[in-house]
């Protein structure tokens, strides 16, 4: 070693490049670099020269032909005579449908039965105990076929369909009245909106009295209060212009109103039970983190639990629960794919299922999905750094 | 250095070999490996299905056992690879099988776009629809409305939608992967009809718990010309696959079983079926095979209407009458080329 540090300390006339460790680092990172761009260049061309001498048409003209097939669950207009881009795009929305849906349930789910597993109450935290244990512990392709097969499979046919309401219950799905909304509704429509800014200006205006007089408003009553009130009222000054499309049987099945089809249910009950075990494990871990001597100091300044849990671990334990969450988020997203197992339309199952196998467009097909899933993935983590700088500890 | 050197030197032959060793000829590659590789359903009475012991059995598995007794002298030297739907043409581009035989319908897209080749019909199908005798349902154009259970990644989906559309009626579709789950879709009532090729429907329908509730609807609503698929750009195999299935068809219509086999390849003057066992005529030197290629198929394998009875007809629980898939001579499509 002391041989070494006086070489370089010495001057380097003499010295024969492969012996001087800066010349030779950068030799190392060229090599590397020729090295991996090489391979990647090899596998591109040898797919190249293989699809030409095989004679399978390649390019991304296909995704303006028409596609010929029918899709069971469509967020946009489509049918068989749209593109085989409109299968992309519609695959796409009904993989973020379950995406989003399924990030949301699993987050409320998870601060519920992280929290209630921390409960000084015996009971509710050992059935949370219970909860975690089972759910975080079978495998998530068995939970959807679960759902699917043994708790929506069995419910009776649409002519024997369960009646809740207005609404039925059968093994196709949920149907329930869907509204139909007529030329005054978009009055309503502003009216929420208004609501909204409204409460955002209360929220405001208690902060500042509480700072002055520490005086405290009930919040979040009078903005649950504001954002119903304001759009009914003047959903009945417009003349309720809004009425229902009820389902109805009709032949083999229900025709009109709103159907949730059960491949989406059970695909959701799957995710977001399955991923809202391991959202538990962080959120407890999270408020474990949390000095013991917060809330004794709370509770000693006479603050509720509820409120000492809200202002005071909460805010901290989220600096410790958010860069897991992040993953939990991806690691749903991603699983979402499993979809094809039941029958779900989703990315996979339309586009690199169906549609790849229409067109034959292996390469292409495949490279676009996984292009999905990446951008998705990097923006849910891009979105939840942000928040996680915004939530982290102010350092003076 | 000199490892650097010697390093970047072996990449470089690397790369360069692993160019160069994929023109590979699949008949060189199946007499190395001692086996064909045949990519079937994932279990489809009567066209390939495995049976209580674990051998695959059906009109496609003959096809793959009649090339590995023209290839290799012995029929059972086939290794099989349940594939769906989705995945079969895939598998074939990539190498991962050396035939398809997966009861898969001749199109123009998979014959001309896929870098694919038909090598002939064994089987004249026609996509129909299945319902429960309940629904009270006689034909289809009362099924506007219905839910259909349909395998994904097939001319089905697409017949499908036509029809539908052709008649101005609606439906669900409710998409599976393999033709097991949509029959346990049909089962559970997830959808109302079931559609597939006839063929398959009838096959299906064993599969049911109680296959009396069902009942196949009298409609056709398309052409589905079911065969054996290679690689394009591999003449040699694709002459091989093609001939063998074509001596299958010729030894029915030559009377040639695997019963007779044997005496008539020795006895008979007939000229045909001299040139058949390879006692006359082209014999296997254009296919690059032994000159008792297809006398090997029959004998092993037997001829067509053998393998059809067998598998689909009335020694199987399917009872499939030849129909369409009777020989020429007999009323059916069935005409292969003359073996000379």
């Amino acid at each position: 070693m002391p041989a070494d540090l006086d070489q370089s300390s010495a001057p380097a006339s003499k010295t024969k490049f492969w012996n001087d460790p800066d010349k030779r680092a950068i030799l190392f990172q060229i090599i590397i670099v020729v090295l991996v761009v090489g391979t990647i260049g090899h596998f591109v061309s040898n797919a190249l020269t293989n699809l030409e001498t095989r004679g399978i048409t390649t390019g991304f003209g296909f995704l303006s032909q028409s596609s010929g097939f029918d899709i069971l669950l469509t967020l946009i207009p489509y049918d068989a005579t749209y593109t085989f881009g409109h299968t992309f795009v519609v695959g796409l929305l009904n993989t973020l449908l379950v995406g989003f849906l399924g990030v949301v349930l699993a987050t409320i789910l998870g601060f519920i039965m992280g929290v209630a597993r921390l409960s000084n109450n015996w009971l509710i935290s050992k059935l949370a105990m219970c909860y975690i244990e089972t759910f975080r512990n079978i495998p998530l392709l068995l939970q959807i076929f679960f759902w699917y097969v043994a708790v929506l499979g069995p419910l009776p046919g649409p002519r024997q369909s369960i009646e809740i309401g207005s609404a039925f219950l059968n093994n196709r799905g949920l149907y329930t009245p869907a509204p139909v909304f007529e030329s005054g509704f978009w009055f309503v429509v502003v009216a929420f909106f208004a609501a909204i800014a409204l409460c955002w200006y209360l929220v405001r205006w208690n902060h500042r009295r509480q700072d002055l007089t520490g005086q405290q408003f009930p919040i979040f009553w009078s903005s649950v209060g504001i954002l119903i009130a304001v759009p009914l009222v003047v959903y009945f000054f417009a003349g309720s212009p809004m009425s229902w499309d009820y389902p109805e049987l009709k032949g083999f099945n229900f025709k009109g109103g709103n159907v949730i089809i059960p491949e989406l249910t059970a695909l959701l009950l799957a995710l977001t039970i399955y991923t809202a075990a391991f959202i538990a494990e962080i959120v407890r871990s999270g408020i474990e983190a949390v000095n013991k001597g917060q809330t004794e100091a709370s509770h000693a300044l006479g603050i509720s639990n509820a409120k000492t849990l809200r202002l005071i671990v909460i805010p901290q334990a989220l600096r410790v629960i958010i860069p897991p969450l992040t993953s939990q988020y991806l690691n749903l997203i991603k699983n979402s794919s499993l979809a094809t197992a039941i029958g779900y339309p989703d990315l996979v199952a339309v586009f690199m299922g169906t549609t790849l196998n229409q067109t034959g467009q292996a390469i292409e097909i495949i490279f676009m999905t996984m292009a999905v899933y990446l951008t998705i993935s990097l923006l849910v983590s891009a979105f939840m750094n942000w928040y996680n700088k915004i939530m982290a500890l102010a350092e003076r | 250095m000199k490892k650097l050197a010697s390093v970047a030197a072996v990449s470089a032959i690397a790369m360069g070999l692993s160019a160069g060793a994929q023109a590979e000829e699949t008949l060189d590659s199946v007499k190395s490996k001692g086996f064909v590789q045949c990519g079937v359903s994932t279990g489809l009475p009567g066209f390939s299905n495995p049976d209580e012991k674990g051998n695959w059995q059906g009109l496609d598995v003959d096809v793959c056992r009649a090339v590995a007794a023209a290839v290799l002298g012995d029929a059972s030297k086939v290794k099989y690879i349940p594939l769906t739907a989705k995945e079969r043409f895939t598998a074939l581009q990539s190498g991962e099988i050396d035939i398809l035989s997966r009861n898969t319908t001749w199109t123009q897209t998979r014959d001309t776009k896929l870098g694919l080749n038909f090598a002939g019909v064994n089987y004249y199908d026609g996509q129909g629809y299945m319902v429960s005798k309940s629904l009270g349902v006689k034909s289809a154009l009362e099924l506007d409305g219905a839910a259909v259970c349909i395998q994904s990644g097939t001319t089905t989906e697409l017949n499908l939608s036509d029809y539908f559309r052709e008649h101005k009626m609606s439906y669900t579709p409710v998409v599976f992967d393999t033709s097991d789950q949509t029959v346990k879709g049909f089962e559970a009532g997830r959808c109302d009809v079931l559609t597939s090729d006839q063929s398959q429907l009838y096959a299906l329908r064993i599969k049911l718990a109680d296959p009396s509730s069902a009942m196949v609807l009298p409609e056709v609503i398309s052409k589905e010309p079911l065969g054996p698929v290679v690689r394009q750009g591999d003449d040699q195999w694709f002459n091989i696959v093609k001939w063998s299935l074509n001596a299958m068809i010729n030894a029915e219509e030559l009377g040639l079983t695997s019963a007779n086999a044997d005496e008539m390849s020795k006895s008979s003057t007939n000229p045909g079926i001299k040139r058949l066992v390879g006692k006359e005529g082209p014999k296997g030197e254009g296919l690059g095979l032994n000159d008792d290629w297809a006398f090997q198929i029959i004998k092993q394998v037997g001829n067509y209407g053998e393998a059809f009875e067998r598998n689909v007809g009335t020694g199987s629980p399917l009872k499939i009458s030849r129909g369409n898939n009777a020989l020429w001579s007999k009323g059916g499509f069935l005409y292969a080329p003359p073996m000379r």
